[in-house]
């Protein structure tokens, strides 16, 4: 397969919708775009960003449970995602109230002792650890019509927590004292939101590998909130960021010789580079 | 006479076994312009708490707008003591008023809401806000943020409306201008005010009473039988001394901390 890139739009687009890999990987990229952007707007709004990249660490102490306890390793991953999230969650308030400080050093030390026990888990098991790879860079190129449907539910169900959840949560970020005292559950929010930023990143992992998981869960967000402070623009602009990023870097890495991981981060980051100097030039115009 | 709108008779806070205060009694008016007044962890902030619903009494009672205070919350806008937003906090203004509107209803908000949209420009004209509610939080000044903050606590139409240090992080001119923007809301509206302050000199002009928390009892009156030399020192148990100066300004002289009055409280019981 040596596919080349044409100066005909159409042609382009059948010859990278002939095998059914890329098919697959065009549906989860898009699918877990729309997860993870979303996911991302809120944890980005919240300051939550080292939390979330700790839970996509717990895929390495979960992975390498599962694999001493001979189980699926993306069920090691989840679990151990959704227990992290619920540690950070639980232990980053002093006196009823978020803490940030203590937020960010409690969520250090949980990654730290999720890198050891994965260590630990992996000298017990004495093998290698399959699809290593896969874990840390994704396998966007060997995606099931199965996974495709698992990606969706679970990214359906993160949606719908969204939608109901929206506003509480957005008045919450924002000020959770006020928010408090007009008799929104913060405290039970918070563990929440990061239960589910726990199932939206390792769902994404899956798809992405853990190191790609912040081109799609920060950068499509943080791009957005430099150029815009309203919120369904902002998350709408997150969205199409994202699947900017994910189609973008498929259709790149299928016609030329350099990995999906490599244009995905690219992309992402280039966006950020140019989101946030356009938003100084704008600014500095608008002072002079 | 009409019911007072806010009501404590005998009442007592105890919090992990430490008294905060107790044997308050006093009354509020519908409509008064209120300073809660008081030296560093005298409990004032634990008074709006009461009122509030978030905290019991350990004994007496409280009735806001007469019912208990967590029935009362609904028509209660608060305003936290707070330090400002930081330049990243990427959040309109007018959202973050929106917010205060239905930011505590579950589900997405159904499109077109007209009334919605009419009643946040309502209350950010009220804080006269147009001109930088739709920028974001983060980059307003100070006194801006405030003035949003209010809006966010008015928009709901509440009866009341209580404020913890609203005057805190802002410079003199802000805090004369956030000072008048209330009260001229507590006039028009007819919603009784209660703001918790540091100073009483930029409110003195407009208030209707003075509560006074310290030594562990709680005081209230017009501010000109309350800020004075005689019934400070009883309050505190202390000699206190009330100096007006030329223009008109009140300093309160050998005020001690709630910390040392507490400590002289041990060394002599």
């Amino acid at each position: 397969m040596n596919p080349q890139l044409s100066a005909n739009p159409l042609t382009d687009l059948h010859q990278l919708l002939v095998y059914p890999f890329m098919v697959h990987a065009l549906e989860a990229g898009t699918i877990v775009a729309v997860m993870a952007s979303v996911a991302g707007w809120f944890m980005v709004l919240r300051r939550e960003t080292f939390a979330g990249h700790t839970l996509s660490v717990m895929s390495f102490p979960g992975a390498s449970a599962a694999a001493l306890a001979g189980l699926p390793l993306s069920l090691g991953y989840f679990s151990f995602c959704f227990v992290a999230a619920l540690v950070i969650g639980a232990s980053s308030r002093t006196a009823g109230r978020r803490n940030l400080a203590q937020e960010s050093a409690v969520t250090g030390t949980v990654q730290v002792s999720a890198l050891a026990l994965g260590f630990l888990f992996l000298s017990l098991y004495g093998g290698i650890l399959e699809n290593l790879e896969a874990l840390l860079f994704g396998s966007f190129l060997g995606i099931t019509t199965g996974q495709v449907e698992t990606l969706a539910a679970i990214t359906v169900g993160v949606l719908v927590f969204f939608a109901i959840t929206g506003r509480p949560l957005l008045f919450s970020s924002v000020d959770e004292l006020a928010a408090g005292a007009r008799g929104v559950p913060v405290r039970l929010l918070h563990l929440a939101f990061l239960a589910v930023l726990g199932l939206a990143v390792a769902a994404t992992a899956q798809i992405t590998g853990v190191l790609l998981v912040f081109a799609l869960l920060v950068a499509p967000a943080a791009a957005a909130q430099q150029l815009t402070a309203r919120v369904t623009l902002g998350l709408a602009l997150t969205i199409v960021f994202a699947l900017a990023i994910i189609w973008l870097g498929l259709t790149l890495a299928y016609f030329s010789v350099y990995s999906v991981g490599f244009y995905v981060s690219t992309i992402a980051f280039a966006l950020y580079v140019v989101c946030r100097g356009g938003r100084t030039v704008a600014r500095r115009l608008a002072a002079a | 006479m009409p019911p007072p709108a806010i009501e404590l008779r005998d009442a007592a806070v105890t919090l992990g076994g430490r008294t905060i205060w107790q044997d308050a009694t006093l009354e509020i008016g519908d409509g008064e312009f209120v300073a809660v007044l008081g030296p560093n962890g005298s409990g004032k902030s634990t008074l709006l708490r009461v009122l509030l619903g978030q905290l019991p009494l350990s004994a007496g009672t409280v009735s806001v707008l007469g019912a208990t205070p967590r029935d009362a919350k609904q028509e209660i806008g608060y305003l936290p003591q707070r330090h400002a937003f930081d330049a990243t906090t990427r959040i309109r203004g007018v959202d973050l008023v929106r917010l205060g509107l239905d930011g505590d209803r579950w589900g997405l908000p159904l499109p077109g809401r007209t009334d919605a949209r009419r009643r946040v420009e309502e209350a950010i004209r009220l804080v006269a806000g147009s001109a930088f509610a739709r920028r974001a939080i983060g980059e307003c000044s100070g006194g801006e943020q405030q003035r949003l903050l209010i809006a966010a606590a008015l928009v709901s139409r509440p009866r009341m409306l209580f404020l913890d240090e609203p005057l805190d992080s802002l410079d003199l001119a802000n805090q004369t201008s956030v000072t008048t923007l209330l009260n001229r809301i507590c006039r028009s509206e007819r919603m009784t005010t209660l703001l918790v302050a540091h100073d009483v000199n930029p409110l003195l002009a407009h208030l209707d009473r003075v509560v006074y928390v310290a030594g562990g009892r709680i005081l209230s009156g017009p501010p000109a039988q309350v800020i004075t030399s005689e019934t400070l020192s009883e309050l505190y148990g202390a000699h206190i001394e009330v100096l007006h100066t030329s223009d008109g300004r009140l300093v309160v002289v050998g005020q001690p901390d709630a910390h040392a009055q507490h400590s002289d409280q041990h060394a002599h019981p």
